[in-house]
């Protein structure tokens, strides 16, 4: 099957890109192996294709990679993109900020708001997706603000636990993909 | 009935970003171990996490964990050209530091003064943060993995010139842009799945 970051970066077989990521051919292959496991499962378990694609597009969104952006809206109904894209347009902000445990570190604070979807969304959205891309936002933009009552605001919304790993692993992987690809295209612009 | 997260034992919390070992206790169950069938087993990779709450804890979705764990194997030890051991982690410490993951921190900051043997420029990371003093080469890798790191992205040509200047080629390049791009994925789960704990 096709290297989604191969395809997103425009990566040609027999080029000078494609023979550095063939020097971590470990890397590339369970890059996209995580890819897989995220998106096409063996088993879905407990969190939908569509789950998965809306939490990915608000991520690729917030980031605003344009190839990312545009290869996980398309995997969306029209509905339920324009939803996102709507959640991401007040959403997107800078990162990484924060406040660091109390004491030397308090001094490099950089506190900013808890972001949360609107009314219209909420209503777009479903039960439990809401909660979902309101943690999302935070793993994005300020992951060090991160504290136990944000899972148990999943855990109210109706994930599991074991659907919080993922949630968390679909964010995080994602935080990975794009700037690989973005790093990446930047290199293949000054080769 | 709705589950709750866990409430960890009574512990010291790190205030400081340090090279020390530290514990990790999670906020959100870990699979128990006599649960684990082989192919969550299987996803550790290395038989001896089965000892660790993080690792049990993201054996729950364990195709993702399996992949997630051998991608970062290859891009920090496969030692076949491209960026030295120590700068890769360097990397890794510099983005675990301005994301704030201080456990993350202190595993690559152990990592990458042990392979450089530059204890006291780990240690100004650490402490001053990513725009600490070190030396042009250190300081173009630490400026780079922060530009992939911050939001708005602002990597660009200009951060590619200043390794190139310093010594790094195309597949070093590469190197750094794998590491720092990894522990952006490392540190999110890490700083939300559980908190840090001095040991002893």
């Amino acid at each position: 099957m096709t290297d989604v970051i191969d395809t997103l970066v425009g990566i040609a077989p027999g080029s000078k890109l494609d023979a550095i990521r063939a020097n971590r051919s470990e890397a590339r292959k369970h890059a996209q192996a995580s890819y897989t496991s995220l998106f096409e499962p063996r088993d879905i378990a407990g969190v939908t294709a569509d789950e998965r694609h809306a939490i990915a597009a608000f991520v690729a969104g917030l980031h605003g990679e344009p190839r990312t952006d545009a290869f996980y809206g398309a995997k969306l109904s029209a509905g339920l993109r324009a939803a996102v894209a709507a959640e991401v347009a007040t959403a997107k902000t800078k990162g990484p900020y924060g406040r660091f445990p109390k004491g030397p570190l308090s001094a490099e604070d950089a506190p900013g708001p808890t972001w949360k979807v609107s009314d219209t969304g909420r209503k777009a959205l479903g039960p439990r997706l809401p909660a979902a891309l309101e943690h999302t936002h935070m793993l994005v933009f300020h992951p060090r603000d991160a504290a136990a009552p944000a899972l148990q605001a999943l855990l109210d919304a109706g994930w599991s636990t074991t659907d919080i790993v993922t949630v968390s692993q679909l964010v995080a992987f994602l935080s990975y993909q794009i700037r690989v690809v973005s790093g990446l295209s930047t290199l293949a612009s000054s080769l | 009935m709705t589950e709750k997260t866990l409430t960890p034992p009574p512990h010291t919390e790190p205030v400081v970003f340090t090279r020390d070992m530290l514990d990790w206790l999670p906020w959100i169950e870990p699979m128990a171990e006599q649960d684990m069938t082989e192919r969550h087993l299987a996803s550790l990779v290395d038989a001896s996490r089965v000892k660790s709450p993080y690792f049990r804890l993201l054996a729950r979705d364990p195709d993702v964990l399996e992949a997630r764990t051998r991608t970062d194997k290859d891009i920090f030890y496969n030692p076949e050209a491209g960026l030295p051991r120590a700068e890769r982690e360097l990397a890794a410490a510099a983005t675990s530091r301005l994301n704030g993951c201080i456990y993350c921190a202190s595993v690559h900051a152990r990592f990458a003064a042990t392979y450089s043997k530059r204890v006291d420029d780990v240690q100004r990371l650490l402490d001053e943060g990513v725009g600490a003093r070190l030396d042009e080469r250190w300081e173009a890798i630490v400026a780079a993995s922060a530009a992939l790191t911050a939001l708005p992205m602002s990597f660009g040509k200009e951060h590619i010139e200043r390794l190139r200047k310093v010594g790094l080629d195309d597949a070093a390049i590469a190197d750094l842009i794998g590491a720092a791009s990894f522990f952006n994925w490392a540190n999110r789960l890490m700083l939300s799945l559980g908190e840090p704990a001095t040991q002893g």
